[in-house]
């Protein structure tokens, strides 16, 4: 059996359809039967600026991008310049001719410290600094060069279908470069046709010309250019797959789960979730009249945490989603929501700090500060997925965990995550169940909202509950909830709060506190986004018969001391991969271990791992040749 | 069985300053719940940081005390997820008007169905009697280290601009008038403002009891003080908005703005504005959430036996490939 993995790059100014042209892509290899791995990088920027895309597309399971790409499509220079050098020997950079003779100096959205290391490198080859010149390069080493006059084609097929307003229209670029590439990819056209009427569904006179526009240039290029090695067969399609945003999993997880009011304020790269939410906000109810989710935009990520804390109070399932800096902003709510018990969910989709930081780009620099936000000591849990079929599941643990235990829950998600494109499993609302743990639905005799319990956990009223009055304070509170100052029973409070933590170690299941992918000497810890590639690049040194184990730890506040000490008995060497510079989940496991991991890949260009990348830094501590810490610096 | 005016009273002792105007503010507050005999589990108080932050804990409702300056957003997110309930917000006039600006401003432009009161008595008393946003230029009360180096703000003037549909003020030692306002405020169908003039004994000796009820400017010829306060309702002031019509909406603006500069020697009390054109925020979800009030967040069932009703195969179906 041959084994097929293609990635494709596409590159343009955002704001030019680069998007939509790799969701017709990654949508037609899908229906084909392919499994898609998509990364979208952009910068913090409307129209113009470079954004790209990487599809990569395989028969086999895949988790991650790697760092090769084998087809590049580019119809503006910049793309060309930026990443001519990632394309394989054999691989192939399809592109339009017209811009062959662009110099770098007329490329103006180029950065200066990127012109200056091309020029260095443009000048060791002695190779002019143009198109033309970085092509040379391409082709020395082994890429096959595969120009095509868009402005022509265009024409042409202006003429044969007798329109000539298409002759001139850029739009349709977007169109061209996909089919294009799908011909040199010889991938039978139907699944393109019919992504394409999909994705503009809603404009049927569109899609038509579209259609028409790709199988012109489909036929176009397959006929032109036979001697691509690589090819896109017809392939066994999985059932039950579906193609999603890497945000879908915590929305959908939300609208599965319960969760009916979202209050959010915008932020990159949180807001699709919200958007997403709110353009989906009437819920489909099984026997029943239709629900909503509530989504409203604030004033701020303080009315955003504020509003959701109130949602809750009436027993409400209520959420919000942020980044890095709206979650900074919410950590005096935060504790808020600890001292009064309040059960809400703060979705955060990670990206690179601090302050604005690179605002559209990947991190995992703020566990440890999820882990200690706000002042005081209170209990929260922090809960981490590693991809978006995870998420989906997870979401739905993260609302039980805060309705049991009753505190404030921070899902980490990350910019990785969030915007990649992916097929995996189609999502099993079956598998969630939901647990409102002590939430009242009525109230006889006395209530008392912090009434001291065995387990520390107090019977939950909600606003509007009758008999059910209660009392909420930021100050430290009796069994009541009114305000006191009384030493004896804030000791009791306290120990009532934080003696939740100990409870949720010992009844949060194992298998949710950690995963483990096979036991080995030699073992990788890591959070979030990295599992993906970490799971690609242990498969590919399994195949050279290097065994290396992973424990995922997914719940990382409490500190689930007790397993993953259990689960590293006998590993000799740990390694913590994480994208930040400190190593924080390092330091997690020192502090509760007094063990800490013998080597760090880490990774902090804000650009997401690629498996080629762990795997090759894996190697090199295998091989002794590793320092303690290797820092990965792929992507542009 | 009709609810008695004790019936919203709490055991919970008092600390509040001997004289202050709270105390006429909470009872005006219960005395308000009685008369419109609101069931005690289907209203609450939500209050913000400082002395006017205790208030919760005093009114035998649900009571939600919640931080500095963010009063209005743990408010509305209850009152958006349960619109069934009666809501009432209380903070001082640092929690409002400075901390939590941003909020009120906001909160005006959403008018949801709530009713926020702001206990203004110029200082922050709980940090021992700085200035607060609506004391004047220049003025020093008794534990400020010199004048006070701010404008104020005018509240009356930045409920208007902000969209509020009800804006009152009263006075907290006239607890009649007090409690009709707050009951005219719940009342009303939207964001309702009423700013109280709330002496506060201990650290503003300016604006005193005595000189609201004008022992310094005595009347020349009876040598009576003359009251500063009058109401607005026994002057022939219309508040209300009758028409939708751009003439008449800014003629009350105007009305009220110019109203609300009134100061020193006279001060009015009463509503300024009244306006029950501007759409409620519920009415603006119905129009893309038709049964949100019949089925609002905090009464849709989610599960049954712990399992989610919530059906998403229409979207899982769009996702297929």
């Amino acid at each position: 059996m041959t084994l097929t993995d293609v990635s494709w790059l596409i590159g343009g100014p955002q704001g030019s359809g680069v998007e939509s042209a790799a969701n017709i892509f990654s949508r037609a290899c899908a229906a084909m039967g392919y499994q898609i791995f998509g990364k979208r990088e952009f910068h913090s920027n409307i129209k113009g600026d470079h954004s790209y895309f990487t599809v990569r597309v395989s028969d086999q399971i895949i988790r991650s991008n790697v760092n090769d790409v084998t087809i590049m499509m580019a119809f503006d220079a910049e793309t060309i310049f930026r990443h001519y050098d990632e394309v394989i020997k054999n691989g192939a950079i399809v592109y339009d001719s017209d811009i062959s003779e662009t110099t770098l100096n007329e490329t103006h959205t180029i950065d200066n410290q990127y012109r200056t290391r091309l020029l260095a490198r443009l000048s060791l080859k002695k190779k002019p600094a143009t198109i033309q010149g970085v092509l040379d390069i391409a082709k020395e080493n082994g890429v096959k060069l595969y120009p095509i006059s868009f402005k022509t084609v265009l024409s042409s097929l202006a003429d044969e279908i007798n329109n000539p307003k298409i002759k001139g229209m850029v739009r349709m670029y977007n169109v061209l470069g996909v089919s294009f590439s799908l011909g040199v990819l010889k991938m039978p056209p139907k699944t393109l046709l019919d992504s394409i009427d999909v994705i503009f569904s809603k404009k049927q006179a569109v899609a038509d010309l579209n259609k028409k526009t790709a199988t012109f240039a489909y036929n176009y290029a397959a006929a032109k250019f036979v001697d691509f090695e690589y090819t896109l067969k017809p392939t066994t399609k999985k059932q039950n797959t579906i193609m999603v945003q890497g945000y879908h999993g915590t929305a959908l997880g939300k609208m599965a789960c319960g969760c009916r009011f979202q209050p959010y304020y915008p932020i990159t790269p949180a807001s699709d979730e919200s958007v997403f939410l709110e353009s989906n906000e009437l819920v489909d109810v099984i026997d029943n009249r239709p629900g909503s989710t509530l989504v409203v935009q604030t004033e701020d990520e303080i009315a955003a945490i504020g509003m959701t804390i109130g949602g809750a109070l009436t027993g409400t399932r209520s959420a919000t989603c942020t980044s890095g800096p709206g979650f900074s902003l919410m950590a005096e709510a935060l504790g808020w929501a600890g001292i009064n018990e309040v059960p809400i969910v703060i979705t955060t989709y990670q990206r690179s700090g601090p302050s604005t930081g690179l605002p559209t780009r990947h991190g995992q620099d703020d566990l440890l500060s999820t882990i200690h936000a706000g002042h005081g000591e209170f209990p929260r849990i922090v809960y981490a997925s590693g991809d978006v079929e995870e998420s989906f599941y997870d979401t739905g643990r993260c609302f039980n965990y805060a309705d049991v235990y009753q505190l404030p829950v921070i899902h980490m998600m990350d910019k990785f995550i969030g915007s990649s494109v992916v097929t995996c499993n189609k999502f099993d609302t079956e598998k969630i169940t939901i647990n409102r743990g002590k939430l009242l639905d009525k109230v006889d005799g006395n209530y008392q909202r912090f009434a001291l319990t065995p387990d520390n956990i107090s019977p939950r009223s909600k606003l509007g509950l009758e008999n059910g009055v209660f009392w909420n304070t930021g100050d430290e509170s009796d069994e009541s909830g009114h305000i006191t100052e009384d030493p004896e029973l804030r000791i009791k409070m306290m120990d009532k709060r934080l003696g939740k933590l100990l409870h949720i170690l010992k009844t949060i299941p194992d298998d949710e506190q950690a995963i483990s992918y096979g036991k080995a000497e030699i073992c990788v810890i890591s959070w979030g986004s990295p599992k993906g590639p970490i799971l690609d690049a242990l498969q590919m040194l399994r195949k050279e018969n290097v065994d290396i184990g992973f424990i995922q730890i997914k719940l990382l506040h409490p500190f689930p001391k007790d397993y993953v000490e259990f689960l590293l008995k006998d590993v000799k060497t740990i390694i913590d991969i994480e994208a930040n510079h400190t190593g924080q989940l390092g330091e997690l496991l020192k502090q509760n271990l007094e063990r800490g991991p013998d080597f760090y890949i880490i990774k902090y260009t804000g650009r997401s791992m690629t498996s080629t990348e762990i795997y090759d830094s894996l190697k090199n501590i295998i091989q002794n040749k590793a320092q303690k810490r290797q820092v990965l610096t792929h992507g542009s | 069985m009709d609810l008695k005016l004790g019936d919203y009273k709490t055991q919970v002792h008092n600390d509040w300053c001997p004289g202050c105007g709270d105390f006429g503010i909470v009872n005006a507050i219960q005395m308000s719940l009685a008369e419109m005999q609101i069931p005690r589990h289907k209203a609450a108080i939500f209050s913000g940081i400082g002395c006017s932050g205790k208030t919760s804990h005093f009114i035998n409702v649900n009571g939600i005390h919640t931080l500095h300056g963010r009063v209005l957003t743990f408010a509305q997110g209850a009152k958006l997820a349960n619109p069934d309930m009666t809501i009432i917000a209380a903070g001082g006039d640092g929690d409002g008007l400075g901390i939590g600006a941003g909020h009120f401003v906001a909160a005006g432009r959403r008018n949801l169905d709530i009713t926020y009161l702001i206990f203004n008595n110029g200082v922050y008393g709980l940090t021992k009697g700085q200035a607060s946003p609506t004391l004047k230029l220049g003025e020093k009360t008794k534990s400020l280290p010199s004048p006070n180096t701010n404008y104020n703000v005018n509240p009356i003037g930045l409920a208007i601009a902000s969209g509020f549909t009800f804006v009152a003020r009263s006075y907290a030692y006239d607890v009649r008038h007090l409690k009709d306002t707050i009951t005219a405020a719940v009342r009303h169908k939207g964001l309702s403002f009423i700013d109280v003039l709330q002496p506060c004994p201990t650290y503003n000796d300016i604006n005193t009891r005595d000189w609201y009820s004008g022992m310094d400017q005595a009347d020349e010829i009876t040598k009576m003080a003359k009251p500063r306060i009058y109401k607005l309702e026994e002057s022939g002031y219309d508040p209300l908005v009758h028409y939708d019509t751009e003439t008449e909406l800014n003629e009350k603006l105007t009305q009220a703005l110019i109203k609300s500069l009134e100061w020193d020697t006279k001060i009015p009390i009463g509503v300024f504005y009244k306006n029950e054109i501007i759409s409620q925020y519920d009415r603006r979800l119905t129009d893309k959430i038709p049964n949100y009030l019949e089925n609002p967040p905090a009464s849709q069932i989610i599960s049954t036996n712990g399992k989610s009703v919530t059906d998403i195969s229409r979207i899982l179906d769009s996702l297929s490939v």
